[in-house]
């Protein structure tokens, strides 16, 4: 899993019909001291997250899990809203 | 599997029900030499990892799952072990 931002949502018409229902959000992946990394992506949101939520999401076929038995196609879903997280820089080695 | 530090933790209450009880821990992958390598990343902890260790992590679902041990559960990286010590050589 990784930490992200929530920083858009997407809205399409015409799409796949195991989509209906579910929630397109765009992602920003964040490192632990809050910067971005690498590209923004498109996930399948299982937690009712909203734009500008910190939030962590699972890669991988797992994305579709929290809908099952319903089969959604995903590479990419936010499992949860993160409160806060703390991180110890550096330790001395 | 991978070599990472634990440089973290991660609260969260809203999320999937499978994580209940789970502690979610952040952690920096590592050469053996101990270099940073890569992004941090989110992995379940279910031996009791404590920061600044270093530990065996699990990049797959299936294996992450079991090591959860809850089916369908949405996680994709878990801490298998702590490592005591790496023997290697370049």
């Amino acid at each position: 899993m990784q930490l992200a931002r929530v920083i858009g949502d997407v809205v399409a018409t015409r799409k796949e019909s195991a989509y209906d229902g579910v929630t397109l959000l765009v992602i920003q992946p964040v490192l632990p001291d809050g910067s971005d990394t690498g590209r923004p992506l498109v996930a399948v949101d299982a937690v009712g997250a909203g734009v500008g939520e910190r939030v962590f999401f699972v890669r991988g076929k797992e994305a579709s899990f929290p809908f099952h038995p319903k089969e959604v196609p995903a590479d990419a879903g936010i499992v949860g809203i993160v409160d806060h997280w703390s991180v110890i820089e550096d330790r001395p080695r | 599997m991978i070599l990472a530090r634990v440089i973290g933790e991660v609260v969260s209450t809203q999320k999937r029900p499978q994580f209940e009880g789970a502690t979610l821990l952040l952690v920096q992958p590592e050469t053996p030499a101990g270099a940073k390598q890569g992004t941090a990343l989110l992995a379940i902890d279910s031996v009791g990892a404590g920061r600044g260790e270093l530990v065996l992590v699990v990049l797959e679902g299936r294996a992450a799952q079991e090591s959860l041990g809850k089916k369908l559960a949405p996680v994709d990286a878990a801490i298998l072990g702590i490592v005591d010590e790496v023997d290697w050589h370049e």
